[in-house]
């Protein structure tokens, strides 16, 4: 035990590190969100006792590492078929909390026939998909999420959607498909965000074990390195600009 | 009415300094260090101790999860 968690006796533990996170230093940026999300999905996978049933699929991106830092049982897709990937581990084990971690590159990019199917196929699967609206592992190039006029490596002088075409919401999108039970989009900015994040993965994940079809949490999520900000100038960055264009909160709940 | 008072304590190796848990204190406790950890990463310390409630804003958004927080139990409640 280390000297952090030590309590002395006239004080009460409020908050400590999750034993599923693990102590491996996270290779993300200081300030990246993915960390928090991590962080949230251990700590309700470790709420719902899921620790020896829970099958994460990790993608091709920032969080390809995903399975260094949380300690379940991890698959690696090939870049956009964590979906698929996904689908055949719930169907071989319908018992195992099953969910895939993407981002908007791999999700929204390279995989979008992936999961569109699997949303449409009904799987009983949690997709966790982190929409920063850029490329953040290869250099800040431009993604489908990335808002008109944002400027990126490959739009230096911001996203033309005549050239271009117009940013994916992929969470209303997939909202119509009748697969899917619920479709959510959060954030992790603040304390108060980090705790309905919590709830919303907690309700996917539940959904998924109850056999009611496909869950999307959507995360809307910073890239400090890819935008060129500190990481609390790119919260307020997300809060003034993505938020209004990704509005938080339920878009389907069945 | 007596205060809450809370604690934290800093996994300062493992801290990167984005300052994210500063901005997210209600009440102005965390302050980055002008020093550096092994890494060169100006972590993060309890700047004014005594304003802190141990309300775990901090440790919520820590994306690296290197803050445990303790809050002082009431006189009655204490072992």
């Amino acid at each position: 035990m280390s000297m952090a968690e030590v309590c002395n006796a006239n004080e009460q533990l409020v908050y400590a590190k999750n034993s599923l996170v693990t102590d491996n230093v996270m290779h993300y940026c200081p300030g990246c969100s993915h960390g928090t999300i991590h962080k949230v999905i251990a700590e309700v996978v470790s709420d719902m006792g899921l620790e020896n049933r829970c099958i994460g699929v990790s993608p091709v991106g920032c969080s390809v590492l995903a399975y260094n830092y949380i300690d379940i049982d991890w698959a690696e897709a090939a870049h956009g078929r964590a979906c698929a990937v996904a689908t055949g581990i719930k169907r071989v084990c319908p018992d195992k909390m099953v969910f895939t971690y993407q981002g908007d590159g791999d999700l929204a990019a390279i995989g979008t026939g992936e999961t569109i199917h699997a949303c449409n196929r009904g799987e009983n699967i949690t997709v966790i998909y982190v929409n920063n609206a850029i490329y953040g592992m290869t250099g800040g190039q431009m993604s489908p999420t990335t808002l008109p006029g944002m400027v990126t490596a490959t739009s230096p002088l911001g996203r033309d959607v005549k050239l271009h075409g117009y940013p994916y919401k992929i969470g209303d999108m997939v909202a119509m498909l009748d697969g899917v039970c619920y479709v959510t989009r959060q954030a992790v900015n603040s304390p108060a965000n980090v705790r309905k994040a919590k709830k919303a993965v907690r309700t996917a994940f539940e959904n998924s074990m109850a056999g009611k079809g496909l869950s999307l949490v959507e995360f809307v999520a910073t890239c400090s390195s890819g935008w060129k900000l500190t990481p609390v100038a790119a919260n307020r960055w997300m809060e003034e600009n993505l938020f209004p264009a990704y509005p938080l909160g339920d878009i389907k709940n069945v | 009415m007596a205060a809450i008072k809370g604690r934290i304590v800093v996994d300062t190796e493992r801290c990167k300094g984005c300052a994210v848990c500063v901005a997210a204190c209600p009440f102005e406790v965390l302050a980055l260090t002008r020093g550096v950890n092994g890494k060169g990463y100006h972590f993060s310390f309890m700047d004014q101790p005594e304003r802190c409630t141990g309300c775990a804003s901090c440790a919520l958004v820590c994306p690296d999860s290197c803050i445990t927080v303790f809050r002082q139990l009431k006189k009655q409640d204490a072992i």
